[in-house]
């Protein structure tokens, strides 16, 4: 990510600066709105120049986000996101490298990337809209939908337990790991912000309901609660503890730890063809 | 009668027992000593154990391909005899270790015992076993005699203390073998001394990547693809590349793509169940117009196939993997040497056309050592993708604008006011998704229209043998160099035979072939697959009936095999080698 002070820069992009002049595909009242804002805002907060950002996504509606941004956008195949962030970032580490896409990108065509995604812990601010259901392809079960949940593709109920992509990354040694609401904008901004700002992968889990084939805005309402001021985000335990509740649904930041530290590398010099082929003179 | 001019050496033995270290160091020495070679070799798929063979082909003349029948056969063990005494010349040499095997009765050629075990205990320690016979049979048949010691002091390089033993071994079977009465006629010395690259296929692609301004690697291990990246992972860092062991294939792609689309120059190397996994990816690069360079490794397939044998069976899943129309460019070495010049165009023409491109070697090409004559540096530039030319104005910038030459000026991240998205998605001109029918049209025309002039090129054929023949051989990747060894043969029995390698699959170069068919009357396509999938396609392509002749054996064409059926089309005997 590029060096620009959070606090004290003078403003000059707002929050409108980052739109694009796309009207977004999604349907009203979808919860992919208020993390499109949120996102504009934790731009406009870290005050990131448009040219040097860079937003990842892979396929299905929330993954369309990146056109609608007046950012650079790399809008890939379905769940391939992550490593096209990856590379993107290693190649051009001057860049601000956001990845961003929904439940079955992230945790179930994509979800062999997500741990080695995390585990890199490179500086890359993931958010991923999770509506608990396939919204582009008119409603069939997600890996994070709940166990009897009945769709067009399990009318039966759905067999299998929902996953818990927070655990996962955590396991994996992601160095940031939060879940914001989209209801809750002004809380997500801030945690996008504080994604943003880390210097390793930041993981942010956003429940962001559909309001057409799995409306969740109530239920998620009734469940969502803050993480209460006395959790420590530095507490692996107690974060994996958070991460696995399933009964309720905690917001916040559960954990953040420092970035790794870069391994000593070659100080790197100018490549010399003739001097690399005489290695192989007979 | 057709002379030979070359000497064949294969080395065989059970995996473990040093039999491929004295190919190696043979093949090495002889290189060194001035001699062309050419090695092929066999391993077994598994960790441990199974039967290896290292050959050597050596000669003061340019090699090309493997040679038609061992002239000399060294058998670490009985089952070494018992799998490769059927590929010896009539008049061919075995050497046996007698404390393994006793001479087979059925074999009434010239024989010659080495106790190679014996011989390095002898001389201070039995693991000396392979330098041991590495002595030997320099010391009967020449191939690097003068350059032994350098060989084995720079493969025991660190390992002072086995050094003296390992000399000794190697004395004591130079020793040995001239206390033999020489019988046979097999001698190999080089005629002059030669500054050349001895290099595999492998190195050279590293090399010429390097050479090409690689500045992103992504891959994940396989088989025979693993040492390019692992040339890479040494070499990216000390340039100030990205470098990345990825978690799989679709990673390894895609990462090159995310590079790609930041600016860089990005490859991945790969063999075809990875291949397999990229093919979407690759429709999105050609769909998104993001240069990447792949290179895939053939080996025998389908599935996991036969995972150390050659096979040229990826053509068409090179030409046509992935759905929908998705354009891209095939290129396929036959040589070493052509490694590292297709490895540069490979990337030359990814940033020109912005397309993926895709380099199809071999699994006998990966591993093979050849000799190199120095590459002209001068020869090779450094073709970058178009950048949009001077300030721009917000919002303007068309990252598919519609170009006379139908390539579009490409931007990096970190332009101001060229902000777009890469999508996957049909889209129009600015790259906003955009699925009218008159759209898709004009951008599946563009997508393919930019890389049509390409089939006029003359850069990506090879023309060898008579300018008119009855036979013309049009041939592919490896194919090419018995198909050489083929013509040069026919040549010497005044049998005119006309050969054209093709270098660029896709897009075809059609006026090259269209020329070439002209000067011949019957076109024979040899290649390593079942199906005849390069006959195939110059068939639908051209229109035109060729003849497939096709070995899915998962070893390589000799070129007596080709000469054969050279023969067999002029009505002629079997050719008969000296």
């Amino acid at each position: 990510m590029t060096a620009v002070p959070i606090t004290s820069a003078p403003v000059v992009y707002k929050p409108s600066d980052y739109r694009s002049d796309l009207k977004p595909i999604w349907c009203p009242g979808c919860g992919d709105f208020g993390v499109l804002a949120a996102i504009q805002q934790a731009l406009a907060a870290a005050q990131i120049n448009p040219k040097d950002l860079a937003v990842v996504s892979g396929i299905g509606c929330s993954s369309r986000l990146p056109g609608f941004l007046q950012t650079y956008g790399l809008h890939t195949v379905h769940g391939r996101a992550l490593p096209a962030a990856i590379g993107l970032k290693t190649a051009r580490p001057d860049l601000t490298v956001m990845a961003v896409g929904g439940d079955g990108d992230f945790f179930s065509i994509g979800l062999g990337h997500l741990p080695h995604a995390a585990r890199r812990d490179l500086d890359i601010t993931v958010v991923v809209m999770d509506n608990a259901i396939y919204g582009l392809t008119k409603g069939q079960t997600s890996p994070t939908s709940p166990r009897g949940h009945v769709t067009k593709s399990t009318p039966y109920g759905q067999s299998a337990q929902p996953l818990h992509p927070l655990a996962i990354v955590l396991a994996s040694g992601a160095s940031f790991v939060a879940r914001g609401f989209s209801s809750q904008p002004k809380q997500l901004a801030e945690l996008i912000k504080a994604g943003l700002a880390h210097r390793g992968f930041a993981f942010i889990h956003v429940l962001s309901p559909c309001v057409t084939f799995y409306d969740t805005y109530k239920l998620y309402k009734e469940l969502v609660y803050n993480l209460p001021d006395t959790h420590d985000p530095s507490d692996l335990d107690a974060a994996m503890h958070y991460a696995v509740e399933s009964e309720r649904l905690p917001l916040g930041i559960f954990y953040r730890r420092p970035p790794l530290e870069p391994l000593p590398r070659p100080t790197p010099k100018p490549f010399d063809t003739q001097a690399y082929l005489n290695r192989f003179r007979a | 009668m057709i002379q030979k001019e070359d000497v064949v050496i294969r080395v065989a033995g059970e995996s473990g027992d040093g039999s491929s270290a004295t190919g190696e160091m043979l093949a090495q020495a002889a290189a060194r000593s001035g001699l062309h070679v050419f090695t092929f070799r066999t391993t077994p798929a598994e960790i441990k154990g199974g039967p290896v063979m290292f050959q050597v082909r050596a000669s003061n003349s340019p090699v090309r391909s493997m040679g038609d029948a061992v002239d000399v056969l060294f058998a670490f063990n009985r089952e070494a005899w018992d799998l490769h005494h059927a590929d010896m010349a009539p008049n061919a040499v075995l050497l046996y270790d007698p404390e393994e095997f006793d001479l087979p009765a059925e074999f009434t050629g010239i024989a010659y015992p080495a106790p190679i075990g014996q011989i390095a205990q002898a001389a201070g320690n039995r693991r000396g076993k392979n330098v041991a016979a590495l002595g030997v049979v320099a010391a009967l048949f020449g191939l690097g005699l003068n350059k032994l010691e350098d060989i084995v002091r720079a493969k025991l390089g660190k390992k002072a203390d086995l050094l003296e033993s390992n000399l000794a071994a190697l004395r004591a079977g130079i020793e040995y073998a001239h206390q033999l009465a020489k019988r046979d006629p097999f001698w190999m010395e080089s005629t002059g001394e030669h500054d050349r690259y001895v290099m595999t296929g492998n190195q050279a692609i590293v090399a010429g990547a390097l050479h090409a301004g690689v500045e992103f690697f992504a891959g994940y291990p396989i088989t025979p693809a693993s040492d390019i990246m692992e040339g890479m992972a040494a070499m990216l860092p000390q340039i100030g590349g990205g470098y990345l062991q990825a978690e799989d294939e679709i990673a390894s792609i895609m990462a090159c793509i995310g590079a790609s689309y930041g600016g860089k120059r990005a490859m991945t190397a790969t063999s075809g169940p990875g291949l397999s996994l990229m093919s979407e990816a690759i429709g999105y690069a050609s769909m998104t117009e993001i240069p990447v360079v792949i290179v895939d490794a053939q080996r025998g397939g389908p599935s996991t196939g036969l995972p150390t044998k050659m096979e040229q069976s990826d053509l068409n899943i090179a030409l046509h993997g992935g759905h929908g129309d998705s354009p891209r460019i095939v290129l396929a070495p036959a040589s070493v040497a052509e490694c590292f010049h297709l490895t540069v165009w490979a990337f030359n023409l990814a940033e020109q056309y912005q397309t993926p491109v895709i380099v199809l070697s071999d699994y006998s090409l990966s591993f093979r050592t050849e000799t190199v004559e120095p590459f002209d540096l001068s020869k090779y530039p450094r073709i970058d993708r178009l950048r949009p030319n001077g300030e721009l104005a917000a919002k303007q910038y068309r990252r598919y604008e519609l170009t006379a030459n139908l390539v579009s000026p490409m931007v990096a991240p970190g332009v101001a006011y060229a902000q777009y998205t890469a999508t996957g998605l049909e889209h129009n001109e600015f790259g906003n998704p955009d699925y009218t029918p008159a759209n898709h049209a004009i951008m599946t025309e563009k997508r393919w229209g930019k890389l049509a002039p390409l089939q006029h090129s003359r850069e990506y054929v090879r023309r060898f043998g008579a300018e008119r023949a009855k036979v013309g051989l049009i041939c592919w990747g490896t194919t090419a160099g018995p198909c050489r060894g083929a013509v040069y043969l026919a040549g010497q029995e005044d049998l005119p035979v006309a050969m054209l390698q093709v270098q660029m699959l896709s897009p075809l170069p059609v006026d090259a072939i269209n020329e070439f068919l002209e000067q011949v009357e019957i076109v024979l396509v040899p290649e390593v697959n079942f199906q005849g999938q390069f006959a195939k396609l110059l068939q639908a392509e051209l229109g035109i009936k060729v003849r497939s002749m096709t070995k899915y054996t998962g070893m390589p064409f000799s070129r007596l095999e080709i000469l054969r059926q050279i023969h067999a089309l002029h009505g002629l005997a079997e050719p008969v080698l000296a």
